[in-house]
This record gives structure tokens, sequence and C-alpha cells, in this order.
């Protein structure tokens, strides 16, 4: 696989150089230089599972952690992108078993990045259980922009928890980290939604990024309204090619000409400001498609779905 | 070297790959992964009179060797297809065959007219008419599940394209007597057939206990269809060698992810070949089966493509 000079994504074999078991998930470190030098927080990769001959066709895709660039090791080929997966289903399973040393198939960067402020602003970032991959990287550039920055992290379980402090040293050294469980296992018992509104305003937020699943991902982009913050949220929606040419990723999201269209998170997203996606069309995290929608289904007899 | 080119009614072709409609969306996104003109042609998403969303979500369930979707033809509606996507097509040199779809016989008509009057018909190597899409409200209903349905839309579309530009009918495997169907699109004047669109299937979600699609119902594809596709293409391959249809060309469609897969199409009877949902597990999917159909002709001393079209019938 290939692909063309320019056109800013990588089709790669990548070699799995580490693979470990991080609470509930598997964190693998793969070697892509290609891929590594051109990615962004809040961008993702698919991966092919299941090797050539795969009954599992459908790529899975994954937001990327966090990158070391080749160009830091001075072009030696040695830039990795990191991952962290869920065993979630036989595909994922796959990808948490693949031994080190072994090759995955992979496509790189996709999607688009959580866009940067200009001016040095207060930020909160909150992640949903493994949602909270992309975040740290992110973290790292909003303070080289010499951003303040909070950080949230939910989880239903102490083991679903990614990213958080594990031991009392931990906690010593992560200043400005909020965690959160529904059952209480660790840090404060609840959900983000509850700690985020004090959280916004110590950190004089300007900006919210979040990442998670569509009811958290709701809930904090009406908090950050309330608060008068931009939120840009990464969404984790199901694909099943993540580049854009299966049409089964969409979600409906207003544009800035108020219209409602239903648009691919892969290639418009996954990232997308918070008040732009219409969070009224989600139940059970599925969209139906909002009836002012551009070619929405309209009533029998009028050449509907 | 082996000769690839194929002329399919009149289309004259490099070589007999193509994307297949609704798999490969309108060209730029696969663009970044191959050249879209290296195809001997492209084949556009289903286009409509308007604008249309599609419908809600879930819509894709994987499935053994293949996937179910119930997208609903989501797409930009025709005005805007010919001035932007197709005018890109052009752009890059590609041919299309362009996939148009009406929920009755006069809009498929008006499609085909708007295209034909659009700027850039030059670059269309010919039009895919889809009367078999499962993801419509009158799905029971299907175009292609019913001769006289089929027959009306083919000739009217027919009646708004100039003649040297081929029509090919899309046709559905749900059908009782694909041979039927077949004969009556072609008595109506399509060019040739493209076999065979997503069979209807459906999926249950076990742990909410409803189906697990958005629609219900959705169209299966993928690798699980492929000896339908053999079959469907077989069947109607022998009907025109036994002089009960008149002879043209077939585009075979449905499981191709490999060379050899495509070559079991063309035996079967099929001119050229379309990748589809293969193409979502390997962008390049299209592109590399050329390349592997192409060292599997040269391998077994094949000189020219058209020479094992239908070789697996009896001479």
């Amino acid at each position: 696989m290939t692909s063309r000079p320019g056109s800013g994504v990588a089709t790669v074999r990548a070699e799995l150089v580490a693979s470990r078991v991080v609470g509930a998930y598997q964190h693998l470190t793969l070697l892509a230089p290609e891929v590594a030098d051109l990615a962004r927080p809040g961008q993702f990769v698919a991966l092919a599972v299941g090797g050539p001959t795969s009954a599992t066709l459908l790529r899975r895709c994954f937001s990327i952690h966090r990158v070391t660039p080749d160009a830091r090791e001075g072009g030696s080929g040695s830039g990795t992108v990191e991952l962290v997966v869920a065993d979630a289903g036989p595909g994922s399973r796959w990808l948490t078993q693949v031994p080190v040393q072994g090759e995955v198939d992979l496509i790189g960067p996709l999607g688009k990045p959580f866009p940067l402020p200009t001016e040095a602003v207060g930020c909160v970032l909150v992640g949903g259980g493994y949602g909270s991959a992309p975040l740290f990287w992110l973290a790292e550039l909003l303070r080289e922009r010499g951003c303040g920055v909070e950080i949230v992290l939910g989880a239903a379980s102490r083991d679903r928890l990614f990213g958080a402090p594990q031991t009392s040293d931990d906690e010593r050294a992560s200043h400005g980290v909020t965690v959160t469980t529904d059952d209480g296992s660790q840090g404060v018992k609840g959900w983000v939604s509850d700690v985020l509104p004090e959280v916004m305003a110590r950190a004089d937020a300007q900006v919210v990024y979040a990442c998670g699943p569509m009811a958290m991902l709701r809930s904090v982009s009406e908090l950050a309204a309330a608060h008068g913050a931009v939120a840009q949220v990464a969404v984790e929606e199901a694909m099943a090619c993540g580049v854009g040419v299966c049409m089964t990723c969409v979600m409906p999201v207003r544009s800035s000409d108020g219209t409602t269209k239903m648009v691919r998170s892969c290639v418009e997203g996954p990232t997308f400001r918070g008040d732009r996606v219409r969070w009224d069309a989600f139940v059970d995290g599925h969209a139906v498609v909002p009836a002012d929608a551009v070619g929405a289904p309209v009533a029998a007899g009028g050449g509907g779905h | 070297m082996v000769s690839m080119t194929v002329d399919l009614a009149g289309a004259r072709l490099p070589n007999p790959l193509m994307t297949a409609s609704g798999c490969a969306a309108n060209g730029r996104e696969l663009h970044r992964f191959f050249d879209v003109a290296d195809l001997g042609a492209f084949v556009t998403k289903s286009v409509m009179l308007g604008a249309r969303s599609g419908r809600g979500t879930p819509r894709m369930a994987e499935t053994p060797s293949g996937m179910l979707n119930s997208i609903g033809l989501q797409g930009p509606g025709i005005d805007a297809f010919v001035d932007d996507d197709l005018a890109w097509l052009a752009s890059v040199g590609a041919r299309s065959l362009v996939s148009i779809a009406g929920s009755d016989s006069e809009e498929f008509a008006e499609v085909a007219r708007r295209l034909r009057d659009s700027s850039s018909f030059g670059s269309v190597a010919g039009v895919e008419v889809n009367i078999s899409c499962p993801n419509v409200a009158n799905r029971g209903l299907v175009f292609a599940c019913d001769p006289g349905s089929s027959s009306a839309v083919v000739s009217l579309v027919r009646s708004q394209l100039p003649a040297e530009v081929p029509i090919f009918a899309k046709l559905s495997p749900d059908v009782t007597d694909l041979v039927t169907i077949a004969s009556a699109c072609l008595e109506a004047g399509a060019d040739g057939l493209t076999m065979v669109n997503t069979l209807l299937g459906m999926s249950i979600d076990i742990d909410t206990m409803r189906p697990h699609l958005g629609g219900v119902t959705g169209g299966l594809s993928g690798p699980a269809i492929r000896p339908v596709a053999v079959r469907a293409i077989w069947q109607v391959r022998s009907a025109m060698l036994t002089g009960r249809l008149p002879v043209a060309p077939i585009i075979g469609v449905g499981g191709v992810r490999t060379g050899h897969d495509a070559l079991e199409l063309v035996a079967a009877g099929a001119s050229a070949v379309q990748v589809g949902t293969s193409t979502f597990n390997d962008p390049t999917a299209p592109v590399r089966v050329l390349r592997e159909l192409e060292q599997l002709l040269e391998d077994k001393g094949i000189v020219a493509f058209t020479d094992v079209v239908g070789a697996a019938h009896p001479s």
C-alpha cells in the first residue's frame, strides 16, 4: 500500500515496538515515522485487523495518544505513534494481542486536529475513559504556547481511567488533574460535569477540549457555553473506513451559515466545535436526522427515504 | 504485456477496473491514495435530483467477510454533483461512470437530463442506472425487482442521453428470475448490465434486543457475497450465449478483494470489474486488484484481457 506524495496521509506497515497493559486498556507503540511526522493532537489512525485474509474487513479507528516525531531523532526513521486500545470486540482484541515486533497495517494521520488558541488563554481538557488518550499531548502543546491547562478525567471506575495518577507520589506530581469515577473508586464520586464548573472557574477557561462518549461531550459543550467558553470536542463515531468513502460515521452538525448537514466525522471531524453539534438529535448515542437538516426525509409521497 | 483495454458498448477504457458505486465517494478522498485516472472508470456514488441527508445512525454493521449498510443514498443532488464532483473528476482526467438514482422514473430521467446538459459531460464514459438500491423508502418495490418498473426507468433514461453514451442497469440479486429482469432492461435500451447490488440483510443487537441498524434492514456487501455475484453473472451470460438474451457487456461487482477474485467474475462473463467494500479495508484496492489481475493473466500466458471474458462457459 502506498499513498500519494503531498496527500497529508501515509499508509504503512507499522512494526509494534511496545505493547503494555494500562488498567483496562492496552497501550501500543508503533514505529511509523511517516505518520508521526504529520500528526497533530485530535487526529486518528485507521488500523486493519486480523491479517491480510481476515474476515474482519472494516478498519478500527483510534485517536493518537502521542507521537515521537522522526525529526527529534535526527531523521533516523524512529518516529513512533502511540495508541490506547480498549478490548471492545474481535477487531480491537486482535490488536491488543499483536506480539511486539509484529506488524500492523496503519493509515494516518486522519481527520482534523484540535484547533489551538492563538493567544495564551486558560484551557480545560476533559477525557472520558480512554478518550483522554490525546489530551496529554495536547496539554504539552498548549503549555508550550503559554496556556494554563487543567485536566479532568472521568470514568465508570478506577481501572477505566486513562492517564490518571496511580500512586500518592503521582498525585502530588499531577497538579491540575481532577479525577471523577462513577463508583467513587478514585477521585470524586460522580461525573466530570459535577466538577467541571469549578475547574473552569479556577482555570479562567476560554477553551474546553473534550474527548469521550457522546453524552459526556454534550454535557461538556453545554457547561462550557454556560461559562462563556468555546468547547472543542473529538467524537468517537463508528467508522468503517476512516478515509471518507463509506459514509457510515455521519452526524448532524450546524454549518457557519446555520444549516444542519449530516457530515462525516472522519473527514470533517473528529473534532468539532461543541456548539455546532446537534446534540438534540442524539438518542442513546446514535443520531437521527433532524427534520430541518439539508435533504432530510420528508413525509410519504415526497420522495422520502 | 497483457492488453487490458476493453470496449464496453462503445465506452473504450484502458483497463477493466472500476470503483463500485457508494464505496468510493466521488473521487477526492481516494485520490490521496492513488491517481483515480489510472482506473478504467471511476464509478460515482448514486446521485439523485435533490440533496439527501441519508439515514440516521448506526448505518453500518460488520458481518463475517462483509458488512451491512443503510446509508440511504446520501448526496448533494445532481446540480451540486455536476458543478463540483464531476468537474473535479474531469479535471484530473478520470473517466466517470456516473451512477444515478430516483424515487420514480421521471426523477431518473431528470437526473440524466441535467447530467447530459452539464459542462463536464464529456468526461462521462457511461451512466449506471441504480434501480436496485435497497435503502430507499419503497424498498419492497425496488425497481429491479419488477420487469415493468425496470423497463420504464431504463427507457426514460435512455431517451435523455446521446446514443454514444452507454447506460448500464445495476441489478439486484434479490429476485426470483434475474434473466427476466435483465431482458426487460436490455429491451428497454440498456447497453449493458452491472451485477450485483447488495443483498437485503439485517442484524440484531442482542444486548438491546433491537435491530442494529438505524434503517432496520441494510445492504449486505463484501467477499461474503462474491459467490452470489459469480452465479448472477454466470446465469445472465449463459442466457446471452444461448440466445435467450441479446449479447451485452456485463460489469461484475460483488466481493472482489484480489486479482484472483476479479478473474472469477470475468471468467463467469464480466467484461469489467468493480471493487467495492474491499476499498474500506484497503483504499488502494481498485488499482491493486488491477495489478494483480494483470499479473495473473500474464502468468497464465493470456495476451488480452478480453480473451478470458466468459471463459468458464462451455464453448
